[in-house]
């Protein structure tokens, strides 16, 4: 593909700058890291539709533009102004719980919009670019960041690595109970400068260690309808007999593109609730790539996609079994109104030796319009014998059986109609644990299909 | 109150006449005729494929089935006229031979939504979710149940005998004036059907109706019967008090078959 280098050069060129001017601070670990990644991004270019695994979804309206790097070095604020921060109810709005937040606005910490970084028993939520520069925290992001995220394999993920500078940081010591979910908001302002609309890298690490306990919520805003880009990457990292529960809402702007990927890893008999609720973007493209790492591990992937007008969101999952005694289980539901498209790919990896692992999965897409589309493909690659392994997906309008089981109560059709449509997002929110940011959910979730 | 034959006759409940339905083409329903008054019970019996679940879904307003030709009214007006969700709001109740399950949506509000279309309809102030759950309390108990089953997706995951309680826990709620029940007791344990046809029974009124739609007389000997059909064939070949659904039992139904043939 010839076409190939003049889309990634433009990005080259950027990350020169970046790395002479801004991001010279840095550790040497950490510069050798962003060259690796840069020239593996080059090399991998953006991916096709030729490309297996983007097969359904084209990421030519991000390619075929330009994006200026958000918070480029010695830059202005966009368009030359100076950057007004959001108001604090701007945030306040996009929060769904009460606990600590750390906020960014188009990829850079804001901390006036933030809580303190200190927490409770030493735990910490702040900045990953303050982070890197104490011994304590470099340290520890030394030893996990992109040890977990598959960057070599992934052109965005590189991307973002190339240009890793700040993101969320979270660290939960050992033993440690943090009793409210953190707030981790990514807000983008939308605003464009002459050359071109924006682009941020955020990078999160969130490293609950063994026997710790707590809940984060990552979320995705905008603060106008204008053209942007995010090209995220969270790695999450739950220690030994630990309990986390991620959940992930994507509510960005309507003309805007994300691409991200959360990577989990867990240790032995650690239980981690991956909660995704995807509302947002043009173009949304969320890979998750979690690794049950240790036997005993319990791992719920719960996600919902709502989506309308011209919407495509795209969801590729890969779960790992790589030890034995493991229990996977996942659920994807999607609704699909309009024209749009929903993509899901589930992928199970059993690996040789994971015995005894326990592994569900389950798609199920309701369209709303004739025009609307899903796209559903399981891959189980099994390598060892003793496993229960399930899937199955759906895709189909409204059941004719359940509305006139309803109607024959007494429900109106639209009444029916709208408990049934419910009825997809509920079956996921009943899962996430936390009673607040659960209801604060469901309140969007009714929100959104009203 | 049981509903013996002596005292007065009620008032005319439904009037089944000439009714002929299809599905997909097929004619199941070949000149149905039932009359029932409130305050009667009635049990239609029949071999599978007689047309007796088609009977119970074309008077609930199944949309698959097609009303070739008859009529029937309810309370003097045109049931087949009137949407699904029109009849419901109006009293009649189909508790489902298959009970359809519905993700997401608890069991609690699933049944508040439904009490409250209705009330709704009546021009009866709605109930909040802790009302609701106070005025539901005693016929859950009825049933047999706690109200864990209440926190559940309707009908999801459910044995085929809870599905049926599931069915009679919202005729209790919904409280009509015809229910129509499709072999309700089938799929039952001898105690599950007990608690069922007590449920049924205790729900009997001067004002209301029941049609026990059935294969077996096992439900029978629970709630009596005022009258018994035979349905074979798309016809009602036979009606009587309840000593037919004993002969019937200990006959079959193969003598009935040659009869519906003859006539």
């Amino acid at each position: 593909m010839t076409d190939v280098p003049d889309r990634t050069a433009p990005y080259v060129a950027d990350f020169e700058a970046f790395a002479r001017n801004g991001a010279s601070g840095a550790p040497d670990w950490l510069k050798e890291l962003r060259e690796g990644a840069i020239g593996r991004f080059a090399e991998l270019g953006f991916p096709t539709m030729k490309q297996e695994e983007w097969r359904f979804t084209s990421v030519a309206p991000i390619a075929d533009q330009r994006f200026i790097l958000a918070h480029a070095p010695g830059s202005p604020g966009p368009s030359g102004t100076p950057v007004g921060l959001p108001a604090p109810s701007d945030i306040e709005r996009l929060c769904l719980g009460a606990g600590p937040r750390v906020v960014f606005v188009d990829g850079r910490h804001a901390p006036t919009l933030s809580t303190p970084a200190d927490l409770v028993g030493g735990a910490r939520a702040g900045s990953l670019a303050a982070a890197l520069r104490t011994d304590a925290g470099g340290e520890l992001a030394r030893a996990h960041l992109a040890r977990h995220a598959r960057w070599r394999d992934s052109a965005f993920a590189a991307l973002n690595t190339a240009f890793l500078a700040d993101g969320a940081f979270v660290h939960v010591p050992a033993d440690v109970t943090l009793e409210r979910p953190l707030e981790v908001v990514f807000v983008s302002t939308g605003r464009a400068r002459s050359e071109g609309p924006l682009v941020s890298h955020p990078r999160s690490l969130i490293v609950v260690e063994r026997g710790a306990r707590a809940a984060v919520v990552e979320t995705y805003a905008a603060l106008s309808d204008g053209v942007y880009w995010t090209n995220a990457v969270t790695e999450v990292v739950v220690g030994a007999g630990a309990w986390a529960e991620l959940y992930r809402v994507q509510r960005e702007g309507p003309h805007s593109f994300q691409v991200a990927t959360t990577h989990s890893r867990q240790d032995r008999d650690s239980y981690l609730g991956l909660h995704v609720v995807t509302l947002g973007a043009a173009l949304a493209r969320h890979d998750i790539d979690a690794v049950l790492d240790g036997a005993g591990a319990e791992l719920i992937l719960n996600g919902l996609y709502l989506l309308g007008g011209a919407q495509h969101a795209d969801h590729h999952t890969v779960i790992d079994h790589a030890q034995p005694h493991c229990a996977s289980h996942e659920f994807f539901n999607g609704v699909l109104a309009e024209r749009s498209h929903g993509v899901f790919t589930g992928r199970i990896i059993v690996r040789p030796g994971a015995q005894r692992t326990d592994s569900k999965q389950t798609n199920n897409n309701l369209l709303l319009s004739t025009e609307a589309r899903a796209d559903s493909q399981p891959q189980l690659e099994i390598y060892a014998d003793d496993v229960k392994c399930t899937h199955g997906s759906t895709v189909g309008p409204i059941d004719q059986m359940q509305l006139y089981y309803l109607r024959s109560r007494g429900l109106a059709p639209e009444a029916a109609r709208s408990i049934l449509t419910y009825g997809f997002g509920a079956e996921i929110l009943d899962r996430m644990r936390h009673p607040v940011v659960r209801d604060r959910l469901d309140r969007l979730v009714r929100e959104r299909l009203a | 109150m049981t509903g013996k034959g002596k005292r007065e006759r009620g008032k005319l409940l439904l009037e089944v006449r000439d009714l002929h339905a299809s599905v997909e083409g097929r004619e199941i329903l070949r000149g149905i005729d039932l009359t029932v008054r409130a305050g009667e019970v009635h049990a239609i019996m029949g071999p599978n494929g007689s047309g007796k679940s088609t009977l119970a879904q074309v008077l609930a307003g199944h949309p698959a089935y097609t009303v070739t030709a008859g009529r029937v009214l309810y309370e003097g007006h045109d049931l087949l006229g009137m949407a699904p969700e029109a009849r419901a709001r109006e009293g009649v109740f189909l508790a489902f031979q298959y009970p359809v399950a519905i993700r997401g949506i608890t069991n609690a509000y699933f049944l508040r939504s439904a009490v409250n279309a209705i009330r709704k309809h009546k021009g009866v102030e709605e109930l909040g979710p802790v009302e609701f759950m106070d005025a539901l309390e005693e016929k859950l108990k009825a049933i047999g149940w706690d109200s864990s089953y209440l926190s559940r997706p309707v009908n999801e995951g459910f044995s085929g005998g809870e599905k049926k309680r599931n069915e009679i826990l919202q005729l209790a709620v919904l409280d009509p004036k015809l229910a129509i029940l499709d072999e309700t007791d089938s799929g039952l344990d001898i105690d599950a059907l007990k608690t069922v046809a007590q449920t049924v029974d205790k729900l009997r009124r001067p004002d209301n109706a029941t049609v026990l739609v059935t294969h077996y007389d096992r439900i029978l000997t629970h709630i009596e019967p005022d009258v018994v059909h035979v349905l074979a064939g798309g016809r009602i070949v036979k009606s009587g008090g309840k000593e037919l659904a004993r002969e019937l039992e200990e006959k079959g139904y193969d003598w009935l078959r040659e009869e519906a043939v003859v006539t």
